[in-house]
C-alpha cells in the first residue's frame, strides 16, 4: 500500500519534472537543504588548495611578482588604445544609426562542485539569487562562453556547460558573420556545428562567437575554434566540429556575466 | 537526549550524510565511472540492519536529496533507491545469514538494478549511452560492500543503535 503511494508520487514528480518542468520550486528547496554537502564535499579541495598557496617558496613568489608586473604593464598599455577605441567604436555606431554597446558587468563566482554524472556537464558555483543570479545568466572564463544559470537557490547555482547534449548555442563565424548553431555532443572537447550548407565559406581555424541572436547570450563572446570540416559531395550539409575556448574542465574561477538591458536590442 | 542507544537516530543520519558528501566528491574525470554507489550501500546496510527504522520514505527522501545533487531529474535517483529498499525489505531475513560474499553479491544484483532504473529514466530524458559501462559501479559497489558493512555494523553496535 505505502509502496503503490510512494512509487504514484515519484511518478507524479517525474512527468512534472521532465515534461512541465514544474519543480523548480521544489528543487530550490532541496539544493538549499543540500547546501551543508556541498560545503562538505568542497573541504577537501579547500584544504588541499589553502596547503598549496600557504606553502609556496619565496623565490616562487618573487618570480611569480615579477610576472605578473609585466603582465600589469602590457595590459594597461592595452588598456590606454582601448578607451580611444571605445569612444571611437560609440562615434561610429552613432554614425550608424544602432544603439551603443555597454560593457557588460561581471561578478567572479567560484566553482563549489561539478556533476558526479560523466553524461551530465554541469556545474555548481558559489553565487545564488542573494547575489543576483537568474536562470539563462551567461557564465565566463578567462578565454570563452562557459555555458548559462539552469538553476538558482539563495547560496549555490547550478550552470549548464555548452558541450552538454542537451545545450545548444547561436554563434556565428567572427571572420565573415556566417551564423550557425552549435551544439553540446557530449564529450567535453567537441561542440558541433550543424546544418550548415556545404558550399558555406567556413573553415578550420575559424573562431565561432555568439550571435546574441535569441538574445539569451551577449554578442560577441568567444565559443569555440572549428577543428574538423568535411564536406561529402553527396550530402547538403556539411559536418562541422569546433573545440571549446573556455577550459571547460580546469576553471575555477568564473565570470557571471550582467548584461546591461541597452545590449538587448536582439530581442 | 541520550546519545547512544536505541534513540541515536544520528548516527543513522550522519552515515547518509557521509554518503552523499562522497557521492559528488570531485574527482578527476576519467575517476567517475569508477565511483562506488554509497548512498545505495549504506541504504543497503541500514534497510537489513533496522527495517522498521529505515525504509521506503528514508529511500525517497535520500533519493531526492541525490536528485538534486546530481542535477539529474527530479525522482531519477529516487526510483532506483525505492526500487532497491523495497527488494531489501522482502529479503533482510535471508541477506543476514548470508556469508559475505553471497551478501556482495546480492549487493551487485541491487546495485545493477538500481543502476538500470536510473538509466533507463536517464533515456527518457534524452541522455545516457547505450555502453553497459554503466554497471561498472555496481559491480565496485560489490567489492566494497565489505568494507561498508564492517565499519556500519561496529559503528551501530558500539553506540547501540536498533
Amino acid at each position: 500500500m505505502r509502496l503503490v503511494l510512494v512509487l504514484l508520487v515519484l511518478v507524479g514528480i517525474l512527468v512534472a519534472d521532465h515534461r512541465f518542468n514544474a519543480m523548480l520550486g521544489a528543487r530550490a528547496v532541496l539544493e538549499m537543504v543540500a547546501t551543508p554537502v556541498y560545503w562538505a564535499a568542497e573541504a577537501p579541495v579547500k584544504l588541499f588548495d589553502w596547503g598549496r598557496e600557504r606553502l609556496v617558496s619565496h623565490a616562487q613568489l618573487l618570480e611569480d611578482k615579477q610576472r605578473l608586473q609585466q603582465e600589469n604593464l602590457v595590459l594597461q598599455g592595452r588598456s590606454q588604445q582601448m578607451a580611444s577605441l571605445q569612444a571611437e567604436n560609440v562615434r561610429l555606431r552613432a554614425l550608424m544609426n544602432s544603439s551603443a554597446i555597454l560593457r557588460d558587468d561581471v561578478q567572479v563566482a567560484e566553482l563549489v562542485g561539478v556533476s558526479p554524472d560523466p553524461e551530465r556537464h554541469q556545474l555548481v558555483i558559489n553565487k545564488g539569487s542573494d547575489d543576483g543570479v537568474f536562470v539563462g545568466q551567461p557564465l565566463l572564463d578567462a578565454d570563452g562562453l562557459l555555458g548559462q544559470v539552469v538553476e538558482v537557490s539563495p547560496q549555490l547555482s547550478r550552470v549548464l556547460l555548452i558541450t552538454d547534449a542537451t545545450h545548444s548555442i547561436p554563434v556565428q563565424v567572427n571572420r565573415n558573420g556566417v551564423r550557425a548553431i552549435a551544439e553540446g555532443t557530449g564529450s567535453l572537447g567537441q561542440l558541433e556545428v550543424h546544418h550548415v550548407s556545404a558550399t558555406t565559406d567556413i573553415r578550420e581555424g575559424d573562431l565561432l562567437v555568439t550571435s546574441g541572436l535569441g538574445g539569451r547570450f551577449p554578442a560577441g563572446y568567444p565559443v569555440a575554434v572549428v577543428s574538423n570540416v568535411y564536406r561529402d559531395p553527396g550530402k547538403a550539409f556539411a559536418n562541422i566540429f569546433a573545440t571549446p575556448s573556455a577550459a571547460l574542465d580546469r576553471s575555477r574561477h568564473v565570470l557571471l556575466v550582467f548584461t546591461a538591458p541597452a545590449n538587448k536590442e536582439g530581442d | 537526549m541520550d546519545t547512544r542507544g536505541p534513540q541515536a537516530y544520528w548516527l543513522i543520519l550522519v552515515s547518509f550524510f557521509g554518503a552523499l558528501v562522497l557521492a559528488i566528491l570531485p574527482l578527476p574525470r576519467y575517476l567517475l565511472i569508477w565511483r562506488p554507489e554509497w548512498v545505495a550501500l549504506v541504504l543497503i546496510y541500514w534497510s537489513m540492519a533496522l527495517p522498521h527504522r529505515v525504509g521506503l520514505l528514508t529511500a525517497l527522501c535520500l533519493g531526492l536529496m541525490l536528485d538534486v545533487l546530481e542535477g539529474a531529474l527530479l525522482g531519477q535517483n529516487a526510483t532506483g533507491l525505492v526500487v532497491v529498499a523495497v527488494l531489501v525489505m522482502l529479503l533482510y531475513q535471508r541477506i543476514r545469514v548470508f556469508n559475505l560474499w553471497q551478501q556482495s553479491g546480492v549487493v551487485f544484483v541491487l546495485v545493477s538494478l538500481n543502476q538500470m532504473v536510473c538509466q533507463w529514466l536517464q533515456q527518457w530524458e534524452g541522455l545516457g549511452s547505450e555502453r553497459l559501462l554503466f554497471l561498472l559501479p555496481a559491480a565496485i559497489s560489490a567489492l566494497i560492500w565489505p568494507v561498508v558493512y564492517f565499519s556500519l555494523r561496529s559503528a551501530r553496535r558500539s553506540y547501540r543503535v536498533s
